[in-house]
């Protein structure tokens, strides 16, 4: 399957924090394109008379009461982390 | 041309609970960097989150506090974002369906004088719904530090419509809703632990247009002063850059403060896409009347009715309303005083409050509830110096010991020996005929209209009951005597 002309790859990688090679390129949009295909076939269900849902089961107001919990140790807060310094996870530096 | 300039404020309010929003690690502020972390904050993989059921009782009741319809059924949406603050890649928010909708935040502008109450109007809403906070990076020079104690701590954001026109509009928007979550318990409000923080939307258009002109989004407005002079500096800088013929763009600025300047952002090569989408996770909410009514029962008296109230019952003075109102329990401790101190006295109890209290609480640096003065021993000590027992400058003695030791002020009284004398009326009289019997000239004097004549008295009277005689009561005898005479 090819991906549909209005597929932007390079805006999808973008905000997927993707550097895709021109190779990948043409293979995701092909796979993106088949999900889109997938989608378009949903879309062409008649759901004429049923209520919008963002859930399949109608369950509401799951909840726990406020009470804290110990969490998690700082050092195993920070083992997955790259680099740390000062107990906090050093990133680079980044500004809006 | 003439412009107008109108003000959207978003206004972000952390909700005081004990534990975050989508799990129940503790929150707080002031700990120790990553201390306040759980594999959802951090977003393992396979972690699910749970709603915090004192979080949704929160702003709900925000939103019954500022008159806002709560929705019957509200859902969560993800906000998708790439930005370290956020170890999802996503935020929890609260997209299509907010909790709350419409309302109004009541303001007051300033007035003419400190003393003279300001205009007040009402600044309509658009929403205020529920999401996760994001976790504080520290920029370096080199590098950004990431502390995740923040992340998920529920935080409310209340949107205005772009319904203000002036900074004195937006300071009194801030200020309201500072007063109203604080009375309501649902957040301390503090800016400087970012409790409380602030961003502004500001575009200007000429009079009488009614499509809204470019906007410019300014941030860090991180003090309520720094709200107004943010907002005041755009609006001239909005047009002083219209005045010289130029375009303003749609863009973000980061207003400084310290100097007073703004800079522009450096804006995103793209417009923001969220991706929003609803949370598969989360199961939406459903507030039915029984859950409202409980919660409204709750809800306690907006500040700036309980001002129009004390106004009107207590007769106290605009200023002294003023300086009680903003603190709850300050206010609270006044209506009991006044009540306890009886009919004609709330405005001697207001002015001890606003006055002595307040200094005395200040300079010991203690909060209100440590206080050793009660309700009960303020109005005690009002009734002493309404009575005569009690000069002011005595009682003001007396009211420094009361805070210090606890003691009441009859005992206080008792022990420094402060009562004005003589205790006794008949004793008075005495003093005074003496003193008139002494002085015929004085006596001639006063008959025939000289009424200073009156002060010749005075002084044999205070003498006698050295300098604690009360002054209002001699007098008072003097005339009553003079009369008669």
């Amino acid at each position: 399957m090819t991906a549909p002309a209005d597929l932007n790859i390079d805006r999808i990688a973008e905000l997927s924090r993707l550097a895709l090679t021109a190779e990948e390129k043409v293979r995701f949009s092909a796979q993106l394109g088949s999900v889109l295909g997938h989608i378009e076939q949903l879309s062409k269900v008649d759901v004429t008379g049923i209520e919008p849902t963002a859930h399949a089961f109608p369950l509401h107001n799951i909840w726990a009461a406020d009470i804290a919990r110990p969490g998690l140790a700082v050092a195993d807060a920070l083992r997955n982390a790259p680099a740390q310094r000062e107990n906090m996870i050093v990133v680079p530096k980044v500004m809006e | 041309m003439n412009y107008e300039a109108v003000i959207g404020l978003e206004v972000h309010v952390q909700i005081k609970t004990h534990s975050k929003v989508f799990t129940r690690v503790g929150a707080g502020y002031g700990h120790e960097p990553n201390t306040l972390t759980d594999p959802v904050v951090l977003a393992l993989p396979g972690t699910l989150p749970v709603m915090n059921k004192a979080a949704l009782d929160a702003i709900i009741k925000a939103g019954l506090l500022l008159g806002c319809e709560i929705a019957p059924v509200c859902k969560w949406d993800r906000k998708q974002y790439f930005y370290p603050d956020s170890p999802k890649n996503y935020q929890i928010s609260q997209y299509d369906q907010p909790i709350c909708i419409g309302g109004s935040v009541e303001i007051e502008l300033p007035g003419a004088a400190r003393n003279i109450m300001g205009e007040h109007k009402k600044i309509p809403l658009t929403r205020i719904h529920l999401e996760e906070d994001v976790g504080k990076l520290n920029h370096g020079a080199s590098d950004s530090l990431v502390d995740y104690n923040r992340a998920g701590t529920p935080l409310m954001e209340i949107v205005s419509d772009p319904a203000m026109h002036t900074a004195e509009e937006a300071y009194a928007y801030l200020t309201s809703i500072r007063h109203t979550m604080i009375y309501g318990g649902i957040s301390d409000c503090d800016m400087e632990k970012g409790q409380l923080r602030c961003d502004a939307n500001i575009s200007i258009r000429p009079v009488g247009e009614t499509k809204l002109g470019t906007k410019v989004e300014l941030k860090n407005l991180n003090s309520i002063s720094f709200v107004r002079d943010g907002i005041a500096h755009e609006i001239k800088r909005q047009l002083a850059v219209v005045a010289a013929g130029g375009k303003l763009i749609q863009e973000t600025r980061d207003y400084d403060g310290q100097t007073g300047t703004s800079q522009s952002l450096r804006s995103k090569e793209m417009a923001h896409d969220y991706r929003y989408f609803p949370d598969p996770d989360l199961m939406p909410v459903q507030v039915d009347a029984a859950w409202k009514e409980k919660l409204r029962a709750e809800c306690p008296e907006l500040p700036f009715d309980k001002q129009r109230r004390f106004l009107r019952d207590y007769q106290v003075p605009y200023t002294i309303t003023s300086v009680l109102i903003p603190e709850r329990g300050l206010s609270d401790f006044f209506e009991a005083s006044a009540q306890l101190a009886g009919p004609g006295r709330a405005q001697a109890v207001g002015n001890w409050i606003a006055n002595d209290f307040l200094r005395e609480l200040s300079a010991a640096k203690l909060p209100l509830g440590a206080s050793k003065i009660t309700p009960a021993s303020l109005a005690e000590l009002v009734g002493l110096v309404e009575v005569g027992t009690l000069l002011n400058a005595a009682a003001k003695e007396v009211f420094v010991a009361m805070f210090a030791t606890g003691e009441a002020p009859a005992a206080v009284v008792a022990r420094l020996g402060l009562a004005a004398v003589p205790s006794d009326a008949g004793e008075l009289e005495t003093w005074c005929r003496e003193s008139i019997a002494a002085n015929p000239k004085a006596l001639v004097e006063f008959k025939a209209g000289k009424d200073g004549a009156i002060n010749a008295f005075k002084g044999p009277v205070m003498k006698a009951g050295k300098g604690k005689a009360n002054p209002k009561l001699v007098d008072e005898t003097l005339r009553r005597l003079l009369a008669g005479a």
